[in-house]
């Protein structure tokens, strides 16, 4: 369950990217000079860091660092 | 004259760091010290090199002259499409990469490649392969680098010393510091351009009487589509999301995963990298923009200017001048030229290096030429057994000089703008490739003959952009030549910027035909032997896999 709502909520985000409702205008300006279109993908970079957070608190594959500290005879000289 | 000492100055600063401070190879770790600092890089130091390693010329000097020319659609284009898929493709993949190098002593992702697809000569294909896709990459950072002492010097540094000299300082440190020099480096560089990036937006927007006077006029004017995205179709904008997955394809990039002392490093990285995107990008993308309205510095009126007759003549001149018009319209000096203009002189020649910072991202990639060669290639085919470590390390270097030679050469003649070099070449490449890393870590099913049928894909279609461009000349700004159109279709459309196909960047169908080659080919070959695909995916619960390690482990699953 927890990794299904993982997967929808990077699938949100990334849908989110494709913003057509300020496709085609530069207002509202933020700090009346920041156009829309801009700021926008800037919080959007902000989003994408809290999924991030959210996915290596929740989703984190610590038993690979585990695994990786075994010896192994294979191992390359 | 100070700028360009401040920017000499700088450059010396780089040597050292790269060169002295941080040289700590000896004894039997030698090899991977050079190539991998001992695996040994801490949190900061390995978000900041990570980091900094992607954040090139095409994210200084490329990013300011698309926005020039297209507005603030870059910054949806590539940072924010960037911010989201660089770090996930970190998570997902880098952090396996790490594992697998860290327990089989991987150096480079075609040793990977050729223990889990139980190969040699199909690893040597990607190898080279890969290779031939990184000197565009290494082109772009001469271009930044000739560019910028250009304008820092006043023309005092020609375009062809300046792309030589940044060439020769970057082989410099690379050659004697390996990774933990270049790591150091670009922790340094990153940081620099931190710092800076924020004071040449303070500085320019003071220097241009405020940015809400600029925007209001620029939104009053002809070129109010700079502030919106009306030109692009959303279908356009949507396909640059897959570019970004190019950046863990590059072996510079799956190398320096390998760098990590710990993988809980990868945490830091995974959740700061979007805010260092936005805060890298943002500057040079919204002063790109703005550089519309600095009109009162000459050599961006003649770019405006230059423009203007482009579009309006489009069509009408003769081959040669509307080649010399495109490339006097062309950008990347942009943000140069702006704080030439606005910022104080000593400021200018800080700036000027912190720029310089990040245009000499190249240092990673070719440490990584020189790595893949040696290990990939020369070790490989037993190289290091017939002729000695000496002759290894000579070799790596004399086939990075070459190919460096070759970039050079490219990057005085080449016409095209940074942002189009790597977008089209580097990056639609390269994304062509994660399928490889993708299969390889998370199908079993995957065979070397879908590897190589999907490398092969790449390289025919990377190939086939270069010959177009390279035949149908780029259209002035917001024109489109249409190069194959079908049954009232356009098939194929040449754009300023590139190529584009049924409205999509080319970047698109090459990662679809790449993994599906990948997937019908696999299905249809023999798959590794069961012990190879039993170390990758081990069965939970299952007996233990080879080497007695116990069967919880969970590389690729």
């Amino acid at each position: 369950m927890k990794t299904a709502l993982l997967v929808l909520a990077t699938l949100a985000v990334y849908a989110l990217h494709q913003d057509f409702w300020f496709w085609t205008r530069a207002e509202p300006l933020l700090f009346g000079f920041l156009p829309a279109g801009l700021w926008y993908h800037v919080g959007y970079a902000v989003l994408a860091s809290l999924l991030m957070w959210l996915l290596v608190t929740h989703a984190w594959p610590g038993q690979l660092e585990r695994d990786a500290e075994l010896p192994h005879e294979d191992r390359r000289p | 004259m100070i700028p360009t000492l401040i920017v000499f100055g700088y450059l010396a600063i780089v040597v050292y760091i790269g060169v002295f401070a941080f040289r700590r190879a000896h004894g039997k770790q030698e090899v991977e010290d050079y190539f991998l600092a001992s695996r040994s890089l801490g949190p900061f130091v390995f978000l900041m090199s990570l980091f900094g390693t992607n954040m090139t010329a095409f994210a200084i000097l490329g990013s300011s002259g698309h926005a020039f020319a297209n507005g603030i659609v870059t910054f949806g284009l590539m940072a924010s499409a960037s911010a989201l898929v660089i770090p996930l493709t970190l998570l997902l993949v880098g952090t396996r990469v790490w594992a697998l190098g860290k327990h089989y002593g991987f150096i480079t992702p075609v040793q990977l490649f050729r223990d889990r697809w139980e190969t040699s000569h199909v690893g040597t294909v990607i190898f080279a392969v890969q290779a031939a896709l990184l000197v565009p990459y290494i082109i772009i950072g001469m271009m930044g680098g000739g560019t910028t002492l250009e304008v820092v010097s006043g023309g005092r540094v020609p375009y062809w010393l300046g792309s030589a000299v940044v060439a020769l300082v970057v082989m410099t440190y690379v050659f004697f510091g390996g990774m933990r020099g270049t790591a150091w480096v670009n922790t340094f560089q990153t940081t620099l351009f931190l710092v800076f990036g924020a004071v040449a937006v303070v500085v320019i927007g003071w220097g241009m009487g405020g940015f809400r006077s600029a925007v209001e006029a620029l939104a009053a004017s002809p070129q109010s589509f700079l502030l919106t995205r009306e030109r692009f179709s959303p279908l356009y904008f949507f396909s640059y999301t897959f570019i970004p997955l190019s950046s863990i394809a590059f072996p510079h990039i799956t190398i320096f995963c390998l760098t990590a002392r710990r993988m809980s490093q990868f945490r830091k990285t995974v959740v700061f990298y979007p805010l260092c995107i936005a805060a890298i990008w943002l500057p040079c993308v919204f002063l790109g923009v703005m550089a519309n309205r600095a009109t009162d510095v000459p050599a961006i009126q003649e770019k405006l200017d230059a423009r203007e007759t482009l579009v309006a003549q489009a069509g009408a001149l003769p081959k040669g001048e509307a080649a010399a018009l495109r490339a006097k319209a062309a950008g990347d000096d942009v943000l140069l030229l702006l704080l030439d203009h606005y910022a104080p002189i000593w400021l200018a020649g800080l700036l000027g290096a912190g720029i310089m910072a990040a245009v000499m991202a190249t240092d990673s990639q070719i440490l990584a030429l020189s790595t893949m060669f040696t290990e990939d290639v020369f070790a490989h085919y037993e190289g290091k057994a017939r002729f000695g470590e000496a002759a290894q390390v000579h070799t790596g270097r004399a086939f990075v000089i070459g190919l460096t030679i070759v970039a050079y050469f490219i990057a005085l003649r080449l016409p095209e703008s940074i942002f189009a070099v790597a977008v089209q070449y580097a990056f639609t490449g390269f994304a062509g490739l994660s399928p490889l890393l993708l299969a390889a870590l998370f199908w079993r099913g995957s065979t070397k003959w879908g590897a190589l049928a999907s490398t092969l894909s790449v390289a025919a279609f990377v190939l086939g952009i270069a010959a177009v461009n390279a035949i149908v000349p780029a259209p002035p700004p917001g024109q489109a030549i249409v190069v194959w159109s079908l049954a009232g279709q356009d098939l194929l459309v040449r754009t300023t910027g590139g190529l584009s196909m049924l409205g999509l960047l080319p970047v698109v169908p090459v990662v679809l035909i790449s993994a599906l080659l990948m997937l019908v080919v696999s299905m249809l070959t023999c798959k590794p032997s069961p012990e190879t695909i039993a170390r990758y995916f081990p069965a939970r619960g299952g007996p233990p896999p080879l080497g007695g390690e116990p069967a919880s482990r969970s590389f690729g699953s």
